[in-house]
């Protein structure tokens, strides 16, 4: 593995100045993934800036309901935290469904966010990939893709994002908040991953040397009542190949607020707009669900080995939305 | 029945390991671990080609490198020798034979190793050396149309037949004809391979991590030709091998290239190295043909399975194997073949032939259960040979129908409704299945030291190899039963091939047959004693060899046996299988240490879910080589896979072992995938054939009558 040099930073002027000035830098969080496409040649950073000692390790409570959580708060401490279970239990759940408790312990969000995908391919520097090596190919497609996109895919690239907490942030309208030496911007989650189409090598908005630094949960009075399920190959540290973050707010049998997002179907953190548009004001049951997930899933384009996370991510809606319809009811 | 020895208490009592905690405090020093002054270290460079001839290594760039010492390759190597016979009686693969030739017959094939001053530094070098490459068509598709299929014998006969198996079918009443698939499936011991070489003083010292020290030794000794004397090998604590860790292109690279730089030189594999160089087992493709009357008595049996290997080696998966000692019938017939394709070799791996032959064979057994509307363990039981199928021979014991009725009644079988798809908890659908367990019992020759010292304390030296399974701490409880003393007075030095030639750690054979040699030289070592002479300062020591008696065995039939039993829970609108419970009853030979030996088979069990759900090695076809090599793509049963799960044993000493023995490293892994399909079966109603029961399968096939 390449020799690197490290330092570590503690303001965010600091660290977004150095990455400024040395496009062979990269933000070192929690490590968990980085240091991984590091060991097997993915990475090959010249420099690590190490922002674990930024101040930006706190969740806080807007007033307006909402929470701000810190770039380099942990993913053990955003799951445990009392405001977050409380107001935004799906995110607590994605996240304990991910990694294991060692690596939660050191995993940061803004990483987590832009964590790469686990294709196989991408992970191998000795085989063509077009997110690696921009025109090299995408093997996936005549290959294995049995946990790859169904949705947003393009012939240029089909890897999924691994994310669990990225999904329910999305469900919840996510703000992303970050610096670059020019100043400070933000993005919302659903516009920070770029289409695939046939650059799938850019990933994100941000501007280049751009650092994370907190997440902004609006209010959402929906989202005290939501449920992240996902389905893995094994029951516990895995990927998943289909996950849903869904909130729903039943009255009187009628759906008056719903949120909805998928995970390891896409490119990024799927939010189910028309699904989403379906669910409004139609009565919760069981027809209903199935139509928004139809719905959705309807520009699905799957390959041949992965077009049961179809059936999958239909069933799941069903089981997830009616389960949420079930305990509004009592 | 009851051992021939006379017992004193420390065999069959639980005994924590005697290593036990030198491994928890990190005192106990793996082979990548060990010191040595002036190490250097090796990085082997794989094939990206799957097929073709190496048109060049371009060196020179990476020689200019920081702390680059050499670059080994098919130009600069030393030349081996790899026409010989090694210990257990095989020549070896070729794949040991380094940098000896252009060829490159797979992806993933050693082609260069680049040592450095540091692992960073030749890990580095390694990776930007640039190889050239004339490549050639590849082909690794396996697949049950092949026609250049043939049959292989590797430690068995290949075809074993008798009777008229299509007039037997014809006339059956009912048949099952089925296809069973198994995937690619790798050890991945938690230690990866690793090996340091060095010469020190005329002689070659190998510090390692393997299966057996003398074997490792023997084979790099043919190698290298040179005098048996002067080869060391040492092993002494080894994180897992499973049929992995004999000699491997770690070893002879490292003794490559100490040999060349005159100074220790240390190679480990990386995790992804491993699934190239490590073997692994061989996919399957079996096909199963049963004939019954009605009452589900066998009329026709025929297993066929089919296997793949290296263009380079012929090694075969011998999952056919298993029926020609568990079910008779009038017509009998057994097959194994193999495919050679641009692939590494395979090689043993936990039960070999018995672990995908049993899904294979324990699933049709199920089915043809339920054609005749019979209970599975009744079916079992009507087909309980008196003799061996095939062979004719006697059992040396056979308590397979003890195993099952114990486990039913501990497992409560008799509540089950067979009927499928009746049982639910929420979205989980539960079912229960059982599959039998067999494994071969048998011994090899081993030599023992045994010395009595002055302080009243004894010593035994025996090259055996303790790859986790507690065997250091058996052998210490055998030696005190058999010297008549307590196991803390009894020393057990083990994994080092200076103690003479010894059985490796392997076939279920390891403890039983370094436990005879240790026990007859404990006898002689007691005469010595008795006739009263006194200890001298240097002690007195007493040598075994138990090649003559091992050699007078009678012919038998000899198998550990068990079985297995399984409650999953599916969810089948998302294709999660989930195992619930497990338990296993075995009749596996005298159990000499409790604690270690409910280890053994509860680990053989926990891979059985592993193989049952998870395990899977994926093969590109267009690159050759592997996709998700490594422990996140290759997935493993995790903790939260692992339920309750429970191991026992009945009364079943071997009868003509000196301890009463048979082995328990295999079995628990055997039939314990079927067990756990059976119960999905029982679960859901749909057969699933293909392993590993996957998510995605579990959704295509849905629920009802449909097999998938």
């Amino acid at each position: 593995m390449r020799e690197f040099g490290y330092r570590r930073v503690l303001d965010v002027s600091g660290a977004v100045a150095l990455l400024d000035a040395d496009p062979d830098a990269r933000f070192l969080g929690g490590g968990t993934n980085l240091v991984d496409l590091m060991k097997t040649g993915v990475e090959r950073p010249a420099r690590l800036v190490d922002i674990r000692e930024l101040p930006l390790d706190r969740i806080e409570s807007a007033p307006d309901g909402g929470l701000r959580i810190g770039a380099t708060v942990t993913n053990s401490d955003l799951a445990a935290h009392p405001e977050v279970r409380r107001r935004y239990p799906a995110l607590a759940q994605a996240v304990l469904a991910g990694a294991s408790g060692q690596l939660r312990n050191m995993a940061t969000v803004g990483g987590n966010l832009l964590q790469r995908t686990r294709c196989g391919y991408f992970a191998d520097v000795t085989k063509p990939c077009n997110k690696r090596v921009p025109g090299s190919g995408c093997p996936a497609i005549g290959g294995d893709h049995r946990n790859h996109a169904i949705l947003g895919a393009s012939d240029h690239c089909v890897a999924t994002h691994p994310s669990d907490m990225g999904v329910a942030l999305t469900a919840f309208d996510a703000v992303v908040s970050y610096e670059t030496a020019a100043g400070p911007g933000e993005l919302p989650l659903t516009d920070l991953y770029l289409p695939v189409g046939d650059t799938p090598h850019r990933e994100t908005a941000l501007p280049p040397g751009a650092l994370i630094t907190g997440v902004t949960l609006p209010p959402a009075p929906v989202a005290a009542h939501s449920r992240y399920r996902k389905v893995r190959e094994r029951a516990s540290y895995a990927f998943a190949i289909g996950s849903v973050a869904a909130a729903l707010d039943v009255r009187d049998g009628v759906v008056r607020d719903a949120r909805l997002a998928f995970g390891a179907v896409a490119s990024r953190p799927w939010r189910a707009t028309r699904a989403e548009a379906l669910l409004a004001g139609a009565p919760a049951d069981a027809a209903t669900f199935a139509a928004a997930a139809d719905a959705e899933l309807a520009a699905a384009r799957p390959l041949p080995d992965n077009a049961y996370k179809g059936t999958l991510m239909r069933n799941l809606v069903v089981a997830v939305l009616t389960e949420l319809a079930k305990e509004a009811g009592r | 029945m009851t051992a021939p020895t006379a017992l004193r208490g420390a065999v069959g009592t639980a005994h924590a390991r005697v290593e036990g905690r030198d491994k928890v405090t990190g005192a106990a020093r793996y082979a990548a671990e060990i010191p040595f002054a002036e190490l250097a270290h090796g990085w082997l460079v794989l094939s990206t080609a799957a097929r073709g001839r190496i048109r060049s290594v371009e060196a020179g760039p990476v020689l200019d490198m920081p702390g680059v010492l050499t670059v080994l390759h098919h130009g600069t190597a030393p030349r081996v020798d790899s026409e010989y016979i090694g210990m257990l009686g095989v020549p070896p693969d070729p794949s040991v034979a380094l940098f000896q030739n252009d060829r490159v017959p797979h992806a993933g094939w050693p082609v260069a190793l680049v040592v450095a001053e540091t692992s960073e530094q030749a890990r580095e070098a390694a990776e930007a050396l640039v190889v050239h490459y004339e490549e050639e068509p590849h082909d690794i598709g396996f697949d049950a149309g092949r026609t250049d299929a043939y049959p292989v014998d590797g430690h068995m006969p290949a075809v074993t037949e008798k009777g008229d198996l299509a007039a037997r079918l014809a006339e059956s009443a009912v048949v099952v004809d089925a296809e069973y698939t198994t995937p690619e499936e790798h050890h991945n011991p938690m230690e990866p391979h690793a090996a340091t070489a060095r010469w020190d003083g005329g002689r070659l010292d190998v510090v390692d991590s393997n299966q057996g020290s003398t074997w490792v030794a023997d084979e790099l000794c043919k190698l290298f030709s040179l005098d048996p004397a002067s080869v060391r090998v040492r092993s002494e604590h080894v994180g897992g091998g499973f049929g992995s860790k004999g000699v491997r292109a770690h070893q002879v690279a490292a003794v490559m290239a100490s040999t060349l730089l005159q100074r220790p030189v240390r190679v480990v594999l990386t995790r992804r190295q491993m699934f190239s160089l490590a073997g692994y087992r061989s996919p399957t493709i079996q096909r199963v043909r049963l004939g019954a009357d009605p009452d589900g008595r066998l009329r026709a049996l025929e297993h066929e399975s089919l296997s793949l290997t290296s263009t380079v080696y012929e090694f075969v998966e011998p999952s056919a194997g298993v029926a020609r000692a568990m079910y008779d019938a009038d017509a009998h017939r057994t097959a194994n073949q193999v495919v050679r394709l641009d692939v590494p070799t395979p090689t043993w791996m936990r039960a070999p032939g018995e672990a995908p032959g049993s899904f294979a064979l324990e699933s049709a057994l199920d089915e043809l259960a339920e054609k005749c509307r019979i209970d599975p363990i009744a079916l079992r039981v009507r087909n309980e040979p008196g003799t061996g199928p095939v062979s004719g021979l006697p059992f040396s014991s056979r308590n397979l129908v003890a195993c099952f009725e114990e486990g039913a009644r501990r497992f409560g079988w008799a509540d089950r409704d067979p009927r499928p798809g009746m049982r639910r908890d929420g979205r989980w659908l539960l079912g229960t299945g059982t599959a039998a367990a067999s494994f071969p019992a048998g011994a090899g020759p081993s030599t023992a030291a045994l010395t009595a010292e002055a302080d009243g304390s004894f010593t035994v030296r025996i090259a055996a190899s303790d790859i986790g399974t507690g065997a250091r701490t058996a052998l210490t409880l055998i030696a005190a039963d058999a010297l008549e003393t307590a196991p803390e007075r009894v020393r057990v030095r083990i994994g080092d091939s200076d103690f003479g030639p010894a059985m490796i750690a392997g076939g279920s054979m390891g403890t039983r047959s370094w436990a005879w040699a240790i026990t007859v030289a404990a006898g002689e070592l007691r005469e010595r004693l008795a006739a009263g002479n006194g200890i001298p300062p240097e002690g007195v020591t007493v040598r075994s060899d138990t090649t003559a008696a091992i050699g007078a065995l009678a012919q038998k039939e000899r198998h550990s046996f068990g079985a297995q039993f399984a409650e999953v829970a599916v969810d089948a609108g998302t294709g999660e299988v989930r195992v619930r419970r497990m338990l296993g009853i075995f009749a596996a030979g005298r159990i000499v240490n409790p604690l270690t030996a409910r280890g053994q088979l509860v680990g053989g069990m926990t891979w059985g879910i592993s193989m049952a759900l998870h395990e899977e090695a994926v093969r590109d076809r267009v690159s050759g080589g592997h996709v998700g090599a490594d422990l996140a793509g290759y997935h493993v049963a995790s903790h939260a896979d692992v339920p309750h799960i429970e191991a026992d044993w009945i009364d079943d000493p071997d009868p003509d072992d000196p301890v009463g023995i048979k082995g328990i490293g295999e079995i628990g892994i055997v039939g314990a995938a079927a067990a756990i399909a059976n119960a999905v079966r029982h679960a859901t109603g749909v057969r699933h054939r293909s392993l590993p029961i996957r998510p995605d399968r579990v959704l295509a096939a849905g629920t009802g009558a449909q097999d998938a």
